[in-house]
């Protein structure tokens, strides 16, 4: 591989925080969601608090979703394309940057403030609280630490700061772990809410086969095309079904889970 | 002609004393779970009363069913494809659990384990849903018997117009029934058409309306969707649930348990033939109070040979087109046409149709000073008493007075005729020809109504032999059980052990 002598060259310490550990949760990411997707249809769900609490969720929820909906499109252009292109576009430094810098703080905030309201339901109503399982326990603060994070860099260095170029640092990093050449030193040298974000971040996904993020993929764009009325057979009998009957009745006790 | 078959409901109304037997053993049977504490796939309601969850009738709130747009199109009433898309990360027209009612148990320990005193110990409610001490200020039946109907009965939904002050002002000498009432497992399912995750569906073979629990992915607009309020959320495992028509007892040739353990005797099951092609073009009738013959037209008579055939050909069993011949439901409602729908101007054509209540109408016989036994005060009555006849035709036929004044005439002969015919007097048969019987029809519809012998009311025909093997594959576990329970595994991260596909089963259970 052609960067095997820069990778040979990182410290320890890089290779393992902008190497390693992101592969290592990308794969998570990739086989938790097989897994889950086999294994667990059942749980498979946005699993929805609206019937027990709606005053804060009716603003909270629009709020953060279509913020996250923004958030993530403006990632994509800022990780994914590179600044070549969007100045072969006829796009240059300063116009992007006013861009996105202005869509991203509005978007930011809107995510910020829906995930805020969504945390204060969750923590303020009980049974709400009540309700709350472990992968949710895992979720909200990890997403919360991202956005916030992530809001933070872009406050700290590009709204307020004198302006960050992450499209030549980061990005570079980011793509590299998809093309399969991976540049730890282009993220080493970051500021450090940058590098925390995106470490945060990878956890995020990480994580997401085992949360209620999962619902994501199952947005029900099918909907809009789909007949009206559903008719299903009742399912026929199958060589499977046949023999765990067979299995349950030499062992009545047993519960097949 | 695409003939499908369904098993389908009638209730005798005037037999239902409000015992809640059907709604408890429903409960103990599919909703004793964490989660659906509050939901009552079969629950009773006082009428005239705002029912549960509260005016789940005003449709102008809760936007539940099917409307016509301007071009005469049937449309779901809670908005379009888009729309439903839209409304996904808040749904605005979602009732709240104070809409139905908050959940409570008792502190039942206290009773034994409290220490000797001079106070008797007692059972306070607890919510179920935070675990604290509650106050209960609403129920399933806060109303029961018109308890309280001064104050809440005037938000019934059917109450509209000016007769409805009437009834309002004169709540305590008016009327009231009991009205049982579960999924209606519709011809025209709003709820299967607003799912976006395709997870409801209609079975081919018998017309049951279920909730496939491993494809609902917790989009909630199956409630909204909804006009009669009979899918809920459950709060535990975040999908929605239903009434089943208890289909593993149905498939083996059973009752459901609502209607099996029925004290009154008033509910009848069995087969109705109708032409699925028919469907769309019914439900968009546009006149309203045409609605109920458009759906009579969808039913199918199975004496008829072209049915007969079609039917064979739809692969329809023989012994399920015999039980479609002998059908209690097809009898009262397409024989006798003495069974009406609940609503039917929601436009899903709903599948438990219920005899409509002669009792409102006696009572107000008996208030006027006259003879309930003389069929001519009650035919008087009838005509000239508005108030019960005007609130039952909201009900049952969107508003024609006519249609519900027709049943009741012809149950008012019925009940004549047979006192006649017990007491030994000269049987007026002019007066059931008038209501359109025979002798001999006359006999068998009180059979059927005021008899009813098990056999009669339930004739539900088994799933078939060669679905066997599908049938005994059962889950012998609870289709909808949440996490937790028993803790065999490890459970990462709170993700339920059950229903998970397994190599030997890969489809993971049944829906």
């Amino acid at each position: 591989m052609s960067t095997a002598e820069p990778l040979a060259a990182t410290g320890g310490p890089d290779l393992l925080l902008w190497v390693a550990f992101p592969y290592t949760c990308l794969a998570v990411f990739v086989v938790g969601h097989v897994w889950r997707y086999r294994h667990d249809q059942f749980g498979w769900t946005s699993h929805t608090s609206q019937l027990l609490e709606n005053r804060w969720l009716r603003w909270g929820s629009p709020l953060f979703h279509l913020g996250a909906f923004l958030v993530i499109a403006g990632h994509v252009v800022g990780l994914a394309v590179p600044a070549s292109w969007t100045e072969a576009a006829g796009i240059g430094e300063h116009g992007y940057h006013t861009t996105a810098v202005w869509a991203g703080s509005v978007a930011g905030v809107a995510m910020v403030t829906g995930l805020g309201m969504l945390c204060a339901r969750r923590l303020l109503t009980r049974r709400i609280r009540l309700g709350t399982d472990r992968s949710d326990k895992l979720l909200f603060p990890l997403l919360s630490a991202t956005v916030l994070l992530g809001i933070s860099a872009t406050g700290a260095h590009n709204v307020f700061g004198p302006g960050y170029d992450y499209r030549r640092t980061v990005s570079v990093w980011f793509r590299g772990i998809f093309t399969l050449q991976p540049d730890p030193g282009a993220i080493s040298g970051a500021p450090l809410l940058f590098q925390l974000h995106a470490l945060t971040a990878c956890l995020l996904f990480a994580a997401w086969p085992f949360t209620r993020l999962v619902h994501v993929w199952s947005v029900p764009i099918g909907y809009l095309a789909r007949p009206y009325l559903v008719y299903r057979r009742r399912p026929t009998p199958t060589a499977g079904s046949a023999a765990r009957v067979r299995t349950r009745q030499t062992r009545p006790g047993q519960r097949a889970a | 002609m695409r003939v499908m078959a369904q098993v389908a409901m009638v209730m005798n109304l005037d037999k239902c004393i409000g015992c809640h037997t059907c709604s408890v053993t429903c409960k103990q049977t599919w909703t004793n779970r964490s989660g659906v504490e509050y939901a009552w796939f079969n629950n009773v309601e006082t009428k005239p009363g705002v029912g549960y969850p509260r005016r789940y009738e005003d449709q102008e709130q809760w936007k539940g069913g099917w409307t016509l747009d301007r071009r005469g199109r049937l449309v779901l009433r809670s908005g379009g494809r888009v729309k439903r898309l839209l409304s996904l990360f808040s749904n605005p027209d979602l009732p709240s659990i104070e809409d139905y009612y908050e959940p409570v148990t008792y502190d039942y320990d206290n009773l034994v384990s409290a220490p000797a005193g001079t106070d008797v110990p007692v059972a306070r409610p607890r919510s179920v849903l935070t675990g604290r001490p509650t106050a209960i200020t609403w129920g399933a039946n806060w109303e029961d018997g018109l308890g309280g109907a001064p104050e809440h009965a005037g938000g019934d939904p059917n109450l509209t117009g000016e007769w409805a002050e009437k009834v309002r002002f004169e709540f305590e000498q008016t009327f009231l029934f009991h009205l049982p009432r579960l999924c209606e497992h519709c011809l025209n399912p709003a709820c299967v058409s607003a799912c976006p995750s395709g997870a409801m569906y209609k079975r081919v073979e018998d017309g049951i309306v279920l909730v496939d629990q491993n494809r609902c992915r917790g989009w909630r607009m199956c409630v909204t969707a909804c006009p009669y309020k009979k899918v809920y959320v459950n709060h535990a495992t975040g999908k929605a649930e239903k009434c089943t028509f208890c289909f593993p007892r149905v498939e083996a040739g059973q009752p459901t348990v609502c209607s099996e353990t029925c004290v009154g005797r008033l509910r009848y099951l069995g087969l109705l033939l109708y032409d699925a092609d028919k469907v769309g073009e019914a439900a968009a009738t546009p006149d309203e109070q045409s609605l109920l013959d458009a759906q009579r037209d969808v039913f199918l008579d199975p004496f008829d040979p072209e049915v007969i055939a079609a039917a064979r050909e739809a692969g329809i069993p023989e012994d399920w087109l015999d039980a479609a011949r002998r059908s209690p439901v097809y009898a009262l409602v397409s024989k006798y046409r003495v069974a009406l729908p609940l609503h039917p101007e929601y436009r899903t054509l709903p599948m438990v149709w219920y005899v409509p209540p002669l009792s409102p109408v006696l009572d107000a016989v008996t208030t006027a000073g006259g003879d309930q036994d003389d069929p001519d005060h009650v035919f008087a009555a009838v005509t000239r008493l508005r108030i019960p006849l005007e609130y039952l035709a909201e009900l049952f036929t969107a508003g024609d007075t006519d249609v519900v004044a027709g049943v009741l005439m012809k149950l008012t002969a019925l009940r004549s005729y047979m006192r006649q015919r017990t007491l030994g007097e000269a049987a007026d048969e002019a007066a059931i020809g008038a209501a359109g019987l025979t002798a001999r029809e006359a006999e068998d519809l009180h059979r059927l109504l005021a008899v009813a012998k098990y056999t009669d009311r339930y004739v539900v025909p088994a799933a078939h032999r060669e679905d066997a093997a599908a049938l005994t594959a059962v889950e012998d576990r609870c289709p909808v059980e949440s996490s937790g329970e028993p803790a065999e595994r490890k459970v990462m991260l709170g993700i339920p052990t059950l229903r998970r596909r397994t190599p030997e089963d890969p489809a993971g259970g049944r829906p």
